[in-house]
């Protein structure tokens, strides 16, 4: 397989899931940087598994066939945090233990030294998506768009390589939804990062401009 | 085979792995060991003591002993009387109440409850039935006349009533938590809206619908109460009748003869009891089955049941649910008031006095024992507590279904009776060469705390949202980082509970310290129980109350300290 051209996406190379003998989703397609590729379908048709098959947390009873390269690199066969793929879910999953500033320190590389500079790293990205002054914030204290905020701040702190969206903007309402959605393209655009996102809706698959793959 | 299958274990695989295997091993192990340590003296073999001939005469020694059948019958008796009365009682008041204020009101007033040690419950009960107890003093004189104590046999009578009463009391509890639990997985609300709007009267529209849902939940805990309660020790020794006691008592007793050959009838006497047991289970199970088949009978013949019959039925549920709460939490207060009474003359209510010279008299003799349950407790369940928390992280990591056969062996060491297998424990601990009584003594609480472990613990880490922790990977963290920077503080509240729990559980073990510690390891609950004969009201008050608050802080401590570290973070507080 060396023969086959070396993207910087996400290369999905005759990926196949099966739940036992039923093969549920097959997808053989390259994600470029900045590219957003939507999958549709109908709940319980896989498209969730899918992304987990890429996150890595497939759960035991899913086989995957084929394999996954991220950057030209082979991400298979490694664990979840090796694989530098984000994601987000409908629900935000803020840490609740932790403050707003806590949960984007959580994502922010350990290789950012010094309790001034990430504390100062954790900052810029809050007002950068109009939170200033939020670090010490209770995330249970904050409104639906104020999470959603947090939690893309909190995915691009960790530096990913690739976006994943499971249904991520589907609690929110319409008006949300839309600014929600156009930051979240946007950043991933200004980061040249390959976006997958799953959904039933046709606005989402409308808004990222990209490639539909419809599901059964 | 897929020319590139992928698994997401990773590089990690087989981390924690061994993790439930060797919890089954320390918790199932001492349990066949000890029942074949016990088996083979009831046949004669026991070869540190000499005779090494396979005989059926231990079993002939058993048999000639006049008291068998009437301790026989003792045993069968109060464990089917007391486990179908709570049973019944827990049933009716959800039948008639769950999901109501009243219903809130008792959950709330009898889950504490739950951490009274059976010995410390025992006394309290004693303390107001007995003919000088709070009951009668409050009738006396103007009820009843009296300005002596008459003289009665209430405690200890012979029909075992007050034994019965006193498990009663304790299982009510325990038996409505595992319901309550049952129920949040059966809809009860849904299934008893649509009873009711066919005409179903509440309690047998709930007792139709909801309660087959809920009794195949509860089987595994009721058939634990029913063998619990047919081989009680420390709850008969004390509310027990004495000539003869119940077969558990008897076996104990032997046990712990000097003279060896009653070793040998012990031994025995304690494959009676499992016979006993075993047939007893069995004839529950007919029961069940029986019931079922009547039931099916009755939701077919589409009877909507009496009005008048519902609101008496949830009348006396009510009554009898709030009577346990009552009488548990008022033998508490008279323990308390006798530890600390002066002088305290028959029909008065109160004494006449209060002082602390009980706890001064009796507070230094309870220093050394409190220091070893303390120790014993809290090495019990730091190991059971790290065992499961292995058992259900390498359930996560490694996607594994536990089967359902596997909550029958959770259950097995509540199940076994204990003076079938603890005096065969401490044969075979001694024959390892494990010379540290007190070692011997946390491994024999161990197989106990941990089924109460796991069962506590397991539903809140198994209902954990793990998106949570793909969230935590995906930003980089391992699965070590995911356990104990996001899974245990947001577990914090469970864990401690679990904790909680599981000390309680060993603070109120009578049998395990005395049989397994062979007489020379003495916690507050062995000292407590030793009280029993004696009678001393003050003394007996002091270590029940000493041994209830060693298995009390923990709970408060549970409840408190995650609302103290998490009072900024709202997202947990009502976790």
């Amino acid at each position: 397989m060396a023969d086959s051209p070396a993207s910087l996406g996400l290369c999905l190379r005759n990926v196949t899931i099966k739940l036992e003998s039923t093969a549920l989703i097959s997808l053989n397609d390259t994600i470029e940087p900045g590219e957003v590729l939507t999958v549709m379908g109908p709940s319980g048709s896989g498209k969730s598994t899918l992304l987990a098959a890429i996150t890595g947390t497939l759960a035991r009873e899913f086989t995957m066939y084929g394999r996954v390269l991220l950057g030209g690199r082979d991400v298979t066969d490694l664990p979840t945090e090796a694989r530098h793929v984000g994601i987000l879910f409908q629900d935000e999953h803020l840490f609740p233990h932790m403050s707003v500033g806590g949960n984007l320190a959580f994502g922010l590389k350990p290789s950012i030294k010094g309790r001034a500079a990430r504390q100062k790293h954790v900052e810029d990205a809050l007002t950068e998506v109009g939170l200033d002054g939020f670090a010490d914030r209770d995330p249970a204290t904050l409104s639906g768009g104020q999470r959603a905020r947090v939690a893309l701040q909190r995915t691009l702190m960790s530096e990913p390589r690739a976006l994943m969206l499971d249904e991520a903007f589907s609690k929110l309402d319409t008006d949300l939804r839309q600014q929600t959605r156009e930051l979240v393209f946007q950043k991933a655009r200004a980061r040249s990062l390959p976006v997958l996102q799953v959904t039933h809706d046709h606005s989402d698959a409308e808004a990222a401009e990209g490639r539909v793959h419809l599901i059964a | 085979m897929p020319a590139s299958a992928s698994r997401t274990d990773g590089p990690r695989a087989g981390y924690l792995a061994w993790v439930p295997r060797l919890t089954l091993l320390v918790m199932l192990g001492p349990v066949v060991a000890g029942l074949t340590g016990t088996l083979a003296p009831a046949f004669g073999l026991m070869p540190a003591v000499g005779p090494t001939r396979v005989t059926l005469e231990p079993m002939r020694a058993l048999l000639d002993w006049p008291g068998l059948p009437s301790a026989v019958l003792l045993s069968i008796w109060s464990g089917f009387a007391a486990t179908s009365f709570s049973l019944l009682i827990v049933i009716l008041v959800c039948a008639g109440w769950a999901g109501t204020g009243a219903f809130r009101v008792m959950e709330r007033l009898l889950s504490p409850l739950l951490s009274v040690p059976h010995a410390a419950a025992a006394f309290g009960f004693a303390f107001l039935v007995t003919p000088s107890g709070w009951i009668l003093r409050a009738l006396s004189p103007w009820v009843t006349g009296l300005e002596q104590p008459p003289d009665l046999l209430v405690l200890q009578d012979p029909a075992g009533l007050s034994m019965i009463a006193g498990l009663v009391m304790k299982e009510v509890p325990f038996l409505l938590l595992m319901t309550l639990a049952a129920l949040t997985q059966a809809r009860p609300a849904a299934s008893l809206r649509v009873a009711q709007s066919l005409g179903h009267a509440r309690v047998s529209g709930w007792l139709k619908t909801v309660f087959p849902i809920v009794y195949s939940q509860i089987r595994l805990p009721v058939y634990a109460v029913l063998a619990f309660s047919m081989s009680v020790v420390d709850v008969a020794i004390i509310l027990g009748p004495n000539t003869p006691p119940t077969l558990a008592v008897q076996v104990v007793r032997w046990m712990n003869d000097p003279d060896l050959a009653f070793r040998l009838q012990a031994a025995a006497g304690a494959m009676l009891q499992l016979a006993l047991i075993v047939a007893g289970l069995g004839f529950w199970r007919l029961a069940e089955i029986l019931i079922g088949r009547l039931g099916q009978g009755w939701i077919r013949s589409g009877a909507r049941g009496h009005p008048g019959v519902d609101a008496a039925v949830r009348a006396i549920a009510l009554m009898l649910g709030f009577l346990t709460a009552v009488l548990l939490i008022a033998g508490l207060a008279g323990q308390m008031v006798w530890s600390m009474a002066g002088f305290w003359q028959f029909p008065d209510v109160m004494p006449d006095s209060f002082s602390l010279r009980s706890w001064q008299r009796f507070g230094p003799r309870l220093v050394e024992p409190a220091i070893e349950t303390l120790l014993i407790a809290g090495t019990a369940t730091l190991c059971a507590v790290l065992l499961v928390l292995g058992c259900l992280e390498a359930e996560y990591r490694h996607g594994l279904r536990p089967a359902n056969r596997a909550i029958w062996l959770l259950y097995l060491p509540l199940i076994v009776p204990q003076v079938a297998f603890l005096g065969g424990v401490q044969t075979v601990s001694i024959a390892i060469g494990l010379d540290s009584e007190r070692i011997a003594v946390i491994l024999a609480h161990l197989i106990f705390v941990l089924p109460y472990v796991f069962l506590s613990l397991s539903d809140p880490w198994r209902t954990w949202d793990t998106r949570q922790g793909t969230v935590a990977r995906a930003l980089g963290a391992s699965p070590g980082k995911v356990l104990w920077a996001v899974r245990l503080p947001m577990l914090l509240r469970p864990v401690l509970v679990a904790v909680a729990i599981g000390f309680a559980v060993s603070v109120g073990q009578y049998l395990p310290t005395l049989l397994v510690g062979g007489g020379r390891v003495t916690s507050l609950t062995t000292e407590a129980v030793a009280l029993a004969s004696g009678g001393d009201r003050r003394a007996i008050a002091v270590h029940a109350l000493a041994q209830m608050a060693a298995a009390f802080v923990p709970f408060a401590v549970a409840m408190i300290l995650p609302r103290v570290i998490w009072r900024n973070r709202k997202g947990l507080l009502n976790g």
